[in-house]
């Protein structure tokens, strides 16, 4: 079945982070989205633009209203997502705990239901 | 009669053809239902028929049919489109007779499903008592003391999670398996400490919850042998429960260790968790409740409170303060350092813990402190910590014992 693992974390740590430490992180990204990769789970994912880029979109009485900013102000905000492929919850589980930012932020584990886009176009 | 036998069956080995069912099918609501079809026809059939030779085989073998007719009306009413993987995933039945062989045990994997540490505790605990000990759902709330909605709903949601995310009712991986372990244990003490304790109400329909967590240690150890841990909290929880006549008083006041009758102790307990324990830490794996259940068996052998093995006691928790580093077990290291070596050592640490404010709401705190100030002679003190510990605690057996001895210090003065 397949996963959201949706990066949690705090964006003025990486705003805060010493160069060299952050690319070491990005840089254990790379490996870890490698080794997705050679597992033949990964169906997608990608880094967010920080939530100063969010535009947050309603619908209310047939209009659109659009705010500047994410849903929710949180100390934690949604950096990052990857989709995963696997068996059970106990495997996507093993992998979110190899994110990197799981050592500083949090991960969340999403499992998708059988109303997917794809397939009901 | 025949429902007494079919109440018992389900019982001993209601949990063993559900975990079955559940590991067949993949569905807790559809083993449940099934599970229930086959005792329903077991009520219209025995009567007539006989009571099989095999009654759990013959239980297994319909309850598995009517699971599969079950889906097989579920498939029916779905469109075919969604169907096929379901279908081709339902097991084959050719060749099951109603003499079926042993069942094989699924109930291992079925308590490493309901206390999946993906799951909320209280959770846990609910499915494990459902699934495991065959609680109904009324008799779990009553256990728990919320009503019987509420605990129908935990269930529901539990079950609903377990389906969604794909929580695998495989055995964990050997690098995942003591973590694992740690959140089954946990479940069962914690069972068993709710019954221990049981702060709140006394309703007499309630479930014996000590019972059901001692009956779930002794299936886990039966399934896991080998692991020193399983015995030791199966020790712990028979040492624990080995007090229960002498805990108490005729007035349901509460006896602590050092003013128990020792003859009142259940000695055939003591003696099976002393052989446990000693098993056990032979294997040369120790842990937490190994260490607290070798905590326990020195009280249990001591001929006399005053004769208890401080000493010892104090060494072990100092152990135990390593696998669990945690404030109550802090101060019941502290207390055991007061007993063996100093009083006054043992009261400076327990200032030192009641300055971190970790404790705050913990009326055992001010018991101990009052308790070690009253043997050190200091009566006026004693009786300020005891009066706290009173009016933090919210247990009845509890708050009659130191309502006592705060009188028994006002008449000493």
């Amino acid at each position: 079945m397949q996963f959201m693992l949706l990066i949690y974390g705090d964006e003025t740590i990486w705003a805060n982070m010493p160069e060299a430490e952050t690319k070491r992180t990005m840089q254990a990204y790379v490996e870890y989205s490698k080794a997705l990769a050679a597992s033949g789970i990964l169906r997608g994912g990608s880094e967010l633009a920080s939530v100063g880029a969010a535009t947050t979109v309603r619908v209310r009485n047939a209009k659109v209203l659009t705010t500047d900013g994410p849903f929710m102000e949180t100390k934690e905000q949604l950096g990052g997502y990857y989709l995963i492929e696997v068996a059970s919850l106990d495997e996507a589980i093993q992998w979110a705990a190899k994110i990197p930012s799981a050592a500083f932020g949090s991960i969340e584990i999403r499992p998708q239901t059988a109303n997917q886009a794809l397939s009901q176009v | 009669m025949l429902a007494r036998a079919l109440d018992a069956l389900q019982r001993r080995d209601g949990g063993r053809v559900l975990a079955l069912l559940i590991r067949q099918f993949r569905s807790f609501d559809l083993a449940e239902d099934a599970l229930q079809d086959a005792y329903a026809k077991a009520l219209q059939r025995w009567p007539a028929d006989g009571v099989p030779d095999n009654p759990a085989g013959w239980i297994t073998t319909v309850a598995r049919r009517s699971a599969l007719d079950r889906l097989k009306r579920q498939l029916r009413q779905v469109s075919i489109e969604c169907a096929p993987v379901a279908a081709s995933d339902a097991p084959d039945m050719a060749g099951m007779d109603e003499e079926a062989s042993p069942i094989p045990d699924e109930r291992l994997r079925l308590i490493f499903m309901c206390c999946h540490p993906a799951l909320a505790q209280p959770a846990q605990v609910a499915l494990t008592l459902r699934s495991l000990c065959g609680l109904t759902t009324r008799e779990i709330a009553r256990a728990f003391v919320e009503p019987e909605p509420t605990t129908a709903q935990k269930l529901t949601r539990v079950k609903r999670k377990i389906a969604q995310t794909g929580i695998d009712c495989e055995l964990p991986d050997p690098n995942e398996f003591v973590a694992r372990l740690a959140s089954v244990l946990a479940v069962i003490y914690f069972v068993f400490n709710e019954g221990y304790v049981a702060s709140t109400g006394s309703d007499l329909l309630r479930p014996n919850l000590c019972t059901e967590a001692i009956r779930l240690g002794r299936l886990l150890h039966d399934l896991l042998p080998e692991q020193a841990e399983v015995a030791g909290l199966l020790a712990l929880m028979l040492l624990h429960e080995s007090r229960r006549e002498a805990r108490t008083d005729a007035h349901g006041a509460l006896v602590v260790l050092e003013d128990q009758v020792r003859s009142n102790w259940n000695h055939d307990q003591i003696a099976e968790a002393t052989a446990l324990l000693d098993a056990a830490l032979l294997r040369r794996r120790p842990g937490p409740y190994q260490i607290q259940a070798a905590i326990a068996a020195l009280h249990a052998h001591a001929p006399t409170a005053a004769e208890t093995d401080w000493l010892q006691i104090c060494a072990l928790y100092s152990g135990l303060l390593r696998h669990l580093p945690t404030p109550v077990v802090e101060l019941n290291a502290a207390v055991a350092l007061a007993m063996s070596t100093s009083i006054d050592d043992g009261l400076k640490w327990i200032d030192r813990i009641e300055q971190s404010g970790a404790l705050d709401q913990y009326h055992l705190l001010h018991a101990a402190k009052g308790d070690l100030l009253r043997r050190s002679g200091r009566m006026d003190d004693a009786r300020v910590h005891y009066q706290k510990a009173r009016d933090l605690a919210t247990n009845q057996g509890e708050r009659c014992y130191l309502e006592r001895r705060i009188l028994e210090l006002s008449k000493d003065q």
